[in-house]
């Protein structure tokens, strides 16, 4: 089983790679949304400063989301998710797979562009730590959310627009707690607890999403 | 001879309309079943309903003599299927997007090298996907048959596209691995032949029904 999954990951990380466009296209989105601000609201330093996490966090959201709708449907429309389906493994652990790389090829590259954009936006060196903290709990929770969300959309045509307004409502919290987690760095508080919160919307999707995923994927299949 | 795949009773409702019922036969070790029947007679819902991507409307599956409802994941590795689509990823050499598949049920890269051998690909294992003809493709497909080990086949419209090379090493292959106890369940137009198989015409199934 853990071949199986190993295997499924280092596929859907190849073809992510091969395929060149995807996972540079994400980070390059978040790039370009956050560096509009500036243009928008104006160059004034403390401003930004302000805005910064918020800014983050919703490019990052935007960005994880744009790219949610391939998890698993190239692998429908080429025939390949009916022959995942047929493995001999129980399909949870295939969508958990599909997850992984899903957030391997997008999630950690924009945890990894973050610090560099926040450097832009002015956030002040105390709120960094909690920065990347708290993005790397929440992009995967994107991840595990999104993919119930490009799950149950299979059946349609098209679906990108229609998976980030099933989405992006149930990652609010994780923005919320996310932004939060800044901001009490910021202010000289502990960000602790707001990680917790974010471990445990981490834990809660982690235990219930691939399963609800994996529901989905068999309807689609049906 | 002892059924290895016995099927009582099969149903299966697509939306409002019901495409087959009341479907029964049992293969034994080496035997081989074809369907025929009209486009639409169900096919192509009989052979995903055996491979558990339909949920039968009625009836019951039974491998060994064990329900197959209650053990999907012990079934689904004795079962490889070819669809109608061929699974090929474009971007992935050949090889490599045979490799994947056989790793996912137990097959080695020994097998995979056969398997390319044997459906005339090795001399493009290192081709990508992308560039292969809907045949080439379509013998990918089937090599996944031979490239890990599984003991019921299942087959929708196996030879389509195929020159006739191909299809002789299908046929062969069919035969090989009833010869070694395996089964096979193909929906055909008549175009492999299968010494002595079982048929199943699902069209004067409905209308006897």
């Amino acid at each position: 089983m853990i071949g199986t999954f190993a295997a499924i990951v280092g596929r859907d990380v190849t073809l992510a790679v091969r395929r060149g466009g995807d996972a540079a296209t994400v980070v390059a989105f978040f790039v370009v949304v956050v560096t509009l601000f500036p243009f928008g609201v104006g160059p004034e330093p403390n401003l930004l400063a302000r805005i910064a996490p918020g800014v983050l966090w919703v490019a990052a959201l935007l960005a994880a989301t744009l790219s949610l709708d391939r998890v698993f449907r190239a692998d429908l429309e080429d025939g390949s998710l009916e022959l995942l389906a047929l493995a001999p493994c129980p399909l949870v652990v295939t969508v958990l797979a599909k997850v992984l790389a899903h957030w391997l090829t997008t999630g950690l590259p924009l945890l990894l562009a973050a610090p560099v954009l926040a450097i832009l936006l002015n956030l002040p060196w105390d709120g960094f730590e909690a920065l990347i903290g708290a993005l790397a709990l929440g992009t995967p929770s994107l991840s595990l959310i999104g993919a119930v969300g490009a799950a149950l959309t299979l059946g349609v045509r098209r679906a990108g627009v229609l998976v980030a307004l099933l989405v992006l409502p149930l990652a609010v919290p994780v923005l919320t707690f996310g932004v939060a987690a800044i901001e009490a760095a910021l202010t000289g508080q502990t960000a602790a607890p707001h990680l917790m919160i974010l471990s445990g919307f981490l834990l809660g999707a982690l235990a219930l999403a691939p399963w609800a995923a994996a529901a989905a994927v068999r309807l689609a299949l049906d | 001879m002892t059924a290895r795949l016995a099927v009582e009773g099969l149903a299966c409702v697509r939306g409002e309309r019901r495409v087959f019922e009341r479907v029964d036969f049992a293969l034994g070790a080496g035997e081989a079943l074809v369907l025929t029947g009209p486009n639409g007679a169900g096919k192509s819902s009989l052979l995903r309903t055996l491979a558990g991507l339909i949920e039968p409307a009625a009836g019951r599956i039974a491998w060994d003599g064990a329900d197959v409802a209650e053990d999907p994941e012990a079934f689904r590795a004795q079962v490889q299927a070819v669809f109608h689509a061929d699974a090929v990823k474009p971007v992935l050499t050949v090889a490599q997007n045979l490799r994947f598949w056989a790793r996912l049920r137990g097959g080695d890269d020994a097998r995979v090298g056969r398997a390319l051998e044997r459906l005339g690909l090795a001399r493009l294992a290192d081709v990508p996907g992308g560039v292969l003809s809907a045949g080439q493709r379509r013998r990918l497909a089937l090599a996944r048959l031979l490239a890990a080990p599984a003991a019921l086949w299942l087959m929708d419209e196996p030879a389509v596209t195929l020159d006739r090379d191909a299809v002789a090493a299908l046929g062969a292959a069919i035969a090989d691995h009833r010869a070694g106890g395996g089964l096979v369940v193909v929906a055909t137009h008549g175009d492999i032949a299968l010494a002595d198989a079982h048929r199943l015409d699902l069209g004067a199934a409905r209308g006897a029904a």
